[in-house]
């Protein structure tokens, strides 16, 4: 009986380390369209990543999809569909699949997929191996767009 | 979500953007110029094709349809002083083997060409008959020289009609450039056709996509305020998806050059262009 539960709390405890770890790109458990957990094992930052999503240089999300809650911000492009409203239609799981390899839920789409590490051709030398966002800036941008409610 | 879907979705919801391209016809000097056209038989998936001038806001527009207007043409001043100029061991200038610059008519609309064996750029005829004929060193493929030559020569085609050759020999080179148009490259892992085949006629941030047509090359653009060779677009549209850029003057942007030539097959030499 001690010993069962002995065992439990480790494996318990092992979980938690597991979770507080960020998963390196090749990791990342992406089944049926869903990531579960958060890829830092921390909850993200909204209002970062609403600056992730704007900035050109980090998510530049506004490229391709306009979104009324950056109203401030004068250029949006519309390749993609409109972010308003988006947590609406799908979970956070969903979202943080969609940010992290858009790819593997929309066959050929235009979007790229910000959390991988290889797979692409050709990068600039500055950018070889690396992913577009980290982590974090992948959670923050999913904090955000769980913010992004209409209903 | 189908994209095509979207994209009509939100042509019908903002109401306010810039949406595909204009009505607007383009006349240059009096002269009216081909800006759509029914697409060549070898363009699966575009029915008709446009040139990027359709694309571009009015004012924009305005500085293409007078040649004084056009910042393009004090470019060409500089073509003409050095078409004059003797240079290199021979003592020679363009001049004086080429009497009249208008013999040139009609020669933008055919290139890239297979020559040789190899596909030839105007870039490489020049430099041909500066280093073989003139004893003189090449110009730069993208320097202010080189372009102001290939403005002032493409200039003497202008609203004649693009018409390259791309079968029999020239073949497997468009075959290349065509694979090259469809290949995912860079970080951002997108093709030409993402962008100038699927995408044409939408905002992309602050920029309006047009179908990356090379009818106007060189191109004045607003945004560096000089001539841009078509290679230097070409390198220009990598570097933003965060692709290693092929080289100017290399085998690979000579073949896409071919393929997106034939890509806008009928419309008429705009060059000098202007583009933002
Ligand atoms: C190059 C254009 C492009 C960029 C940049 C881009 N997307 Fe997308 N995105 C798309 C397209 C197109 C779709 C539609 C899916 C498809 O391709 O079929 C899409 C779909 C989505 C969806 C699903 C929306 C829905 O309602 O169905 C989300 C969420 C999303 N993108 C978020 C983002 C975020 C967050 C970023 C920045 C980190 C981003 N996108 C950057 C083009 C882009
Ligand atoms: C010594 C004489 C000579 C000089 C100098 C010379 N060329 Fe040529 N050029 C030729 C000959 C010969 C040809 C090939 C025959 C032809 O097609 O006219 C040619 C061909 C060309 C062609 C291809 C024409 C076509 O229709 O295929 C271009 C473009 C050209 N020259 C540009 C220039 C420029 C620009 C200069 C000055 C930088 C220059 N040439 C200097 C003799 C000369
Ligand atoms: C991320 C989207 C994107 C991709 C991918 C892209 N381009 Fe572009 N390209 C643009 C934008 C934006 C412009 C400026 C507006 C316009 O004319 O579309 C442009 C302009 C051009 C022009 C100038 C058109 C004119 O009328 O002067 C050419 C040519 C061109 N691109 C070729 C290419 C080629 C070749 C590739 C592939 C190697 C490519 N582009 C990939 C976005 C893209």
């Amino acid at each position: 009986m001690k010993r069962a539960f002995g065992l439990a709390a480790v494996a318990a405890l092992a979980t938690s380390a597991a979770l507080a770890e960020t998963v390196a790109p090749t990791n990342v458990a992406l089944v049926d369209g869903v990531i579960k957990t958060s890829l830092t094992g921390q909850p993200g930052d909204a209002g970062v990543g609403r600056k992730v999503f704007a900035n050109r240089k980090q998510g530049n999300c506004l490229a391709c999809h306009t979104n009324s809650d950056l109203s401030e911000e004068i250029f949006h492009g519309e390749v993609g569909p409109p972010m308003d409203g988006v947590a609406d239609r799908w979970s956070e799981g969903e979202l943080r699949a969609i940010v992290t390899n858009s790819k593997q839920v929309f066959e050929d789409t235009i979007m790229p997929a910000f959390y991988i590490e290889s797979g692409y051709e050709r990068p600039l030398e500055k950018f070889a191996g690396k992913s577009i966002l980290s982590a974090q800036q992948v959670e923050d941008v999913v904090a955000y767009l769980m913010t992004l409610k209409e209903e | 979500m189908n994209l095509k879907l979207w994209i009509t979705v939100a042509a019908s919801c903002l109401s306010t953007a810039a949406l595909a391209q204009d009505s607007n016809k383009l006349v240059i000097e009096g002269e009216a110029l081909v800006t759509e056209t029914a697409a060549p038989a070898h363009m699966e998936n575009v029915d008709t094709i446009y040139s990027g001038w359709r694309f571009r806001s009015s004012e924009t527009q305005a500085l293409e349809t007078d040649d004084f207007d056009n910042p393009g043409f004090v470019f060409l001043d500089q073509g003409v002083d050095l078409f004059e100029k003797v240079d290199g061991s021979e003592g020679k200038a363009c001049a004086s083997c080429h009497e009249d610059i208008e013999d040139f008519a009609g020669l933008r609309t055919q290139l890239p060409r297979v020559q040789d064996g190899k596909l030839a750029s105007m870039e490489d005829l020049v430099n041909e008959c500066r280093t073989e004929r003139m004893g003189a060193k090449p110009w730069k493929w993208s320097g202010g020289q080189m372009t102001a030559m290939t403005g002032l020569i493409g200039l003497q085609s202008r609203g004649m009609p693009v018409n390259v050759e791309i079968d029999g020999e020239a073949a497997p080179f468009w075959e290349k450039g065509k694979e090259l148009y469809y290949t995912r490259v860079g970080q951002l892992d997108m093709a030409c056709s993402n962008c100038h085949e699927n995408n044409f006629g939408v905002m992309i941030r602050a920029d309006h996509l047009s179908q990356g047509q090379i009818n106007g090359f060189p191109t004045y653009r607003l945004k560096n305020a000089k001539l841009n060779s078509i290679h230097a677009r070409f390198k220009g549209c990598m570097k933003n998806i965060r692709a290693e850029p092929f080289k100017e003057g290399g085998d690979e942007f000579k073949a896409l050059e071919l393929y997106l030539a034939s890509r806008g097959q009928g419309l008429s030499v705009e060059t000098p262009s202007v583009r933002n």
